[in-house]
């Protein structure tokens, strides 16, 4: 479908200005608004920081002539809490907690992919039920993610109904994440070479009953909306960005993939057990409002997969690795001896070293690739800690996407993209 | 070095799957540009994850083309830098990727105080606001950028909040909105 085709249901028929008597001096490099009877009516307009459109407090200045964006800026920075600054005043143990704050959609995820970064300085081996569970938690926090990016960029183009569906089964997950961990948005779940506390007995049973309720509702979703015309008019054609732009941009994760460009770090560059999983990479070529869209609803697909194959194979066991600079110690021998609460007391207080050097440690979460570098000069905490956040990226190519698109592709282009304020601030 | 003993569900492998490219492409550079490399470090010998290139700033744009180019390192992962307090205060740090076989490498470039950077805008338009960020955490200024502003911070904020002799309760208030450029709508 090109472009020019998809724009045109917003009118019937093209009207000829000329012929009600106004000059046609429109620019011609971009998109002619058939309905803009005034010609070359510039409007400044301002969107955000607190609109319903942002998913969150950014906002974006455009030079609207009519209906379409000439030029555009962006501007954040609102809910920056200079994450990377306190990751070198405080401790490893208690940077976990800001993780939670930067996708906090996907909490889980940056979390396990801290935990991975801080672990992979140390040396330290985790034992193979916490790399399940870990597992379990990146797979579930990618399907609670993309859940509300589909479900609220579909809001914001008016299908209210579609977002209850998946909300009501983002709920549910919220109750097993809340089951794992006590908490439901700010989870704090991984500990640096181990997690907070075990799975209950029977989490698998429960995690395998969702699995199976969630595929029927992705289908039931699939089937409400993906062939929905409005829906198409909509998001074909709407804010193309095309392979060499996401290049250029340095896009990752489904973004990308929307794109035809092919990286997932779980099948490319796997960490963990992810070279044991069988999953399919869904790939479309436009890199249209719609493709984010449906690589998204594919890989919610192939994430309930992996869970699956996750469920299956978690065997009981430790949860914790054998190291005693990271292993906080029990409450009983905090309690009961005097060296168990001296260790507990210089583990929380004085925190443990982390040898000199440095790494970067990348992880495929929700949104694309997360990376943790982490420069460490010995010492209990960072030299320097650095996020590489997906969202900032991905933020930037908003600007370039939605020139010459219309104001109200706006809206999809930033729905579709899913910028996360946390994770953009950092 | 614990790094050298990487743990198999850590990215374990990446030093036996990637060290014949990553000797090919320090060959290479070494061939082509034998005065740009100031030190090397390898996972084999520091406690890095990938090689570590020090590259001297003359020969930055000459040296990441060509990686870009010839030797496919097309993808900019992260582009940041560090305030280490040595006589060459900053260095800047960008990590490269692959997209074909996702071989990564790091290089770093010495910066003292004063000094600026030729922009990367040229060879990948991403680069923007990476280093509008050093700009605003490091206060790097970098030649040929088209829009140096700050890009979390608000415009009127004093001082870099990332660098190692900015306090940790640096607060600063505003009691009015942040203003914002008209030339910016231009």
């Amino acid at each position: 479908m090109s472009q020019e085709n998809s724009k045109n249901f917003r009118t019937d028929a093209p009207l000829d200005v000329t012929s009600w008597g106004f000059p046609a001096t429109y620019d011609v490099s971009l998109k002619k608004d058939s309905d803009d009877i005034f010609e070359d009516s510039k409007v400044l307009v301002n969107i955000g920081p607190t609109h319903p459109a942002m998913h969150g407090a950014f906002r974006c200045m455009a030079r609207l002539n009519g209906e379409v964006i000439e030029k555009s800026f962006c501007e954040f920075g609102y809910t920056h809490r200079a994450k990377e600054k306190l990751g070198e005043n405080r401790t490893y143990h208690q940077f976990v907690v800001y993780t939670d704050r930067l996708n906090y959609c996907s909490a889980l995820a940056n979390n396990v992919a801290y935990a991975m970064s801080v672990e992979r300085l140390m040396g330290i081996e985790v034992p193979e039920r916490a790399v399940w569970i870990r597992m379990m938690c990146a797979e579930l926090a990618r399907i609670i993610d993309h859940l509300i990016c589909i479900g609220i960029n579909a809001v914001d183009l008016g299908a209210f109904s579609y977002f209850l569906y998946g909300y009501h089964q983002r709920e549910k997950a919220y109750t097993l994440i809340e089951k794992l961990c006590g908490a439901r948005l700010t989870t704090s779940y991984t500990r640096i070479g181990g997690l907070m506390a075990d799975a209950p007995e029977g989490w698998e049973r429960e995690l395998k009953e969702w699995i199976k309720e969630t595929r029927q509702v992705i289908e039931e979703m699939d089937s409400l909306l993906t062939e929905n015309r409005i829906w198409l008019k909509r998001t074909k054609g709407v804010a193309i960005f095309n392979k060499e732009d996401c290049l250029k941009y340095s896009y990752t994760g489904p973004n990308a993939r929307a794109a035809g460009l092919d990286i997932d770090l779980r099948r490319d560059q796997p960490c963990m057990f992810y070279d044991k999983m069988e999953f399919d990479v869904p790939v479309a070529q436009t890199g249209d409002v719609f493709d984010r869209y449906y690589v998204r609803v594919e890989e919610i697909k192939q994430s309930l997969n992996i869970l699956t194959q996750c469920a299956d194979r978690i065997k009981k066991g430790p949860i914790w690795a054998e190291d005693k600079r990271t292993r906080i110690p029990e409450k009983e021998r905090v309690y009961n001896t005097m060296e168990g609460l001296i260790h507990h007391f210089k583990f929380f207080m004085t925190g443990f070293d982390v040898p000199a050097g440095e790494a970067y440690t990348p992880f495929e979460a929700a949104n694309g690739e997360l990376g943790f570098y982490i420069i460490s000069k010995g010492g209990p905490s960072a030299h320097r800690m650095r996020i590489r956040s997906p969202s900032f990226w991905h933020y930037q190519g908003l600007d370039p996407m939605i020139q010459g698109e219309y104001i109200a592709d706006l809206v999809a282009a930033l729905g579709s993209i899913n910028v996360i304020a946390g994770e953009l601030d950092r | 070095m614990n790094i050298q003993n990487p743990v198999p569900t850590l990215y374990g492998d990446w030093k036996e799957k990637f060290s014949l490219q990553w000797s090919a492409i320090i060959s290479d550079l070494k061939a082509k540009f034998p005065d740009a490399l100031e030190s090397i470090l390898l996972p084999e010998t520091h406690p890095v994850d990938i090689p570590t290139l020090f590259l001297k700033k003359e020969y930055a744009m000459e040296v990441l083309r060509h990686l870009k180019d010839a030797q496919g390192l097309g993808f900019l992962t992260d582009y940041t830098a560090s305030d280490e307090g040595e006589e060459k205060r900053f260095h800047l740090i960008v990590h490269l990727m692959s997209v074909e076989t996702k071989v990564r490498l790091r290089l770093k470039i010495r910066l003292g105080e004063n000094e600026t950077m030729p922009t990367l805008i040229p060879i990948w338009e991403g680069a923007n606001w990476a280093e509008r960020e050093i700009f605003d955490m490091f206060g790097i200024r970098f030649e040929g950028h088209p829009d140096l502003r700050r890009i979390l911070m608000d415009v009127r904020w004093e001082g870099h909040p990332l660098r190692k002799d900015y306090p940790l309760r640096g607060y600063q208030v505003f009691l009015t909105p942040e203003p914002i450029d008209p030339e910016l709508f231009k």
